[in-house]
């Protein structure tokens, strides 16, 4: 397979900020990241560690009191340097998102119908009936049954799954070449769960779409990614192909967040949380933010570590990168 | 669909509601047929008939001139639901836009709301149109005027904090990143989701209204004799306050049921659109 040279999505140097009244919080803080078309990748961390803000930033739809600073180039086009309506252009055309919550992600007073034909609208040229085709073919193609005759129902009509599948379905109308997924299976019961991630990697597979799947859960990465970026603190910690990282962690955090993991093959093992806490984003973090929570920790982390390449596609920013134990334990 | 909804929710429906629908239904006929339902010509003297006390010829007596006072309250009607529907609606439909859009937008221009709002609510209601229509000049128009320079901050308030509730909801994102424009956004998405409070507040407005326009009538600010106004015939009658109090009393009776009528319809409609206050 050829691996195409410039990558769809390009995140470069991006720093997020809130203005608040208590002064400013970084959220997100010199992010690098990058997507190729076709490409599934996880962004992991801890509730705060920053990954739906950048998921936000890039599409900017953060709260007016959010600064974002750096470029994210998409197709070679800057987003946060693009004008208004040429954002709009390429906002559901190109680049589609779903969210975590499909409760209130549905409008609650039209009707799935309206809301999937709004979006034909303001994408396609397609006329009314050719429409109206089209929202069953998608309906469909998510896996709602008797999609026909559950076209017109409104969202309180539809259960928790089938409301993320409307989401899903709303999100594809225009045919995005990269879908941002905001943890779409948190809300959700795990076996709705697993047959949601199913219906996403298989549409990314059908529809030869990226996506960026935001989640906390580890399982979720290693059952559907090709690549992972574990973030931490608003920066990224380690990035690289699943397996690597998985297998070969060159990361303290991502090493400890491994070994955090239940067992399924030993019950009633007591957990291994990592101790301590996330560390304050309202102040300045000098040298590595996970130094507080770290067992491998040593004097240069107290200057903030480079990112390094640290195997084919793998990088980290990690002092101990060459020092952690490859893990045997499959997850 | 409709009617499939309507029977969810008529046996819901509670007597109060039934009974201020079945007030406003009466007044509405008033309004649209008054020759219809006025057992006289409300304009026709009657010299052999002054100052009659009610009878069953005439139910609620005569005045000064003879004429019946209950074709009166009937025609002027008319002209009390106007002010009842006019007064609320130019606030209603201004001030909603205004609350949607400094809701949404936020920042200077909703600062400069938030000053105006605290302005205008220093001041009593009624001092205020009051003052108004003594700059402009008294008249149904002017009244209007007055009444919609203040009313509309109360609509875009109520309105502002719907919309910023609404604003977080996920929904709204999800239409953003759909590329979606701001006025579709305002208007498809946010409007239809935080109008419900809005809507219920406009008819127990509407009650205010009857009472503000007849209040104005009775001082002379709003409608102008000779003109059948529930304000203005109890204005017509204090003259006449002891021998003939009917002249007062029946037009001030009108004022009271109609308001009980929006009263009770608007209450009804914050429980049946599940609206909390």
């Amino acid at each position: 397979m050829m691996v195409s040279v410039e990558p769809l999505l390009r995140v470069n140097d991006m720093h997020v900020s809130f203005e608040t009244g208590h002064g400013s919080v970084r959220a997100v803080d010199g992010l690098d990241l990058e997507v190729r078309a076709g490409e599934v990748l996880g962004l992991v961390g801890e509730s705060g560690s920053g990954k739906s803000v950048t998921l936000r930033s890039i599409t900017r739809i953060l709260q007016p009191n959010a600064r974002v600073k750096g470029q994210v180039f998409w197709r070679g086009e800057d987003l946060l340097r693009m004008s208004e309506t040429r954002l709009r252009a390429v906002r559901g055309a190109e680049i589609a998102m779903i969210f975590q919550e499909p409760m209130t992600a549905l409008n609650p007073v039209l009707p799935i119908s309206l809301q999937i034909d709004e979006a034909l609208v303001a994408h396609t040229t397609l006329g009314r009936a050719a429409r109206r085709k089209r929202a069953i073919e998608l309906l469909g193609l998510v896996g709602i049954p008797a999609a026909a005759e559950r076209l017109d129902s409104y969202p309180h009509e539809f259960s928790g799954g089938m409301r993320q599948r409307a989401m899903i379905a709303i999100a594809l109308a225009a045919d995005p070449a990269l879908l941002l997924a905001d943890e779409p299976t948190t809300a959700l019961d795990v076996t709705i769960q697993d047959q949601i991630l199913k219906l996403l990697l298989r549409l990314v597979d059908d529809l030869g779409m990226a996506m960026i799947l935001v989640t906390h859960d580890l399982g979720v990465v290693a059952e559907t990614c090709s690549q992972v970026a574990v973030m931490y603190a608003g920066r990224i910690a380690e990035a690289g192909p699943v397996e690597a990282i998985f297998y070969h962690p060159r990361h303290a955090y991502t090493h400890a967040l491994l070994n955090s993991m239940p067992d399924s093959s030993a019950a009633r093992v007591a957990l291994k949380p990592i101790p301590g806490q996330p560390p304050r984003l309202d102040r300045p973090i000098q040298g590595c933010p996970f130094v507080p929570r770290c067992t491998w920790a040593t004097p240069p982390c107290e200057s903030r570590p480079p990112i390094v390449t640290v195997g084919p596609g793998h990088v980290s920013a990690c002092t101990a990168a060459h020092r952690l134990p490859s893990r045997i334990v499959p997850a | 669909m409709i009617a499939a909804t309507l029977s969810r929710r008529l046996p819901r429906l509670p007597i109060s509601v039934f009974i201020g629908l079945m007030i406003l239904f009466l007044v509405l006929l008033c309004a649209i047929a008054p020759q219809l339902v006025a057992p006289y010509d409300p304009l026709a003297f009657d010299f052999s008939a002054l100052l009659q006390p009610p009878t069953w010829t005439h139910p609620f007596g005569t005045d000064q001139f003879g004429r019946d006072i209950l074709s009166r309250v009937i025609a002027a009607s008319q002209i009390d639901l106007q002010i009842a529907f006019f007064a609320t609606t130019g606030p209603l439909i201004v001030g909603s836009l205004i609350g949607l859009f400094v809701g949404y937008f936020g920042g200077v221009a909703d600062a400069v709301f938030g000053r105006i709002v605290d302005l205008v609510v220093t001041f009593p209601f009624l001092v205020l149109v009051i003052a108004i229509v003594a700059v402009l000049g008294p008249g149904l128009i002017n009244m209007y005027i007055a009444i919609g320079v203040v009313g509309w901050v109360f609509y875009a308030r109520l309105m502002r904090a719907e919309v910023q509730v609404q604003r977080q909801n996920e929904y709204v994102a999800a239409a953003r990143v759909l590329g979606y424009s701001v006025p579709r956004i305002l208007f498809r998405h946010i409007l239809p989701n935080a109008i419900r409070p809005v809507i219920v507040y406009w008819v127990t407005d509407m009650a205010l209204a009857i009472l503000l326009g007849s209040s104005l009538g009775y001082l002379g600010l709003g409608a102008q004799p000779p003109t059948a106004e529930w304000g203005v015939l109890v204005a017509d009658g204090k003259n006449f306050f002891t021998q003939a109090p009917w002249m007062c009393f029946f037009p001030g009776l009108a004022v009271v049921v109609c308001g009980l009528g929006f009263s009770l319809t608007g209450d009804g409609f914050a429980d049946l659109l599940d609206v909390k206050r």
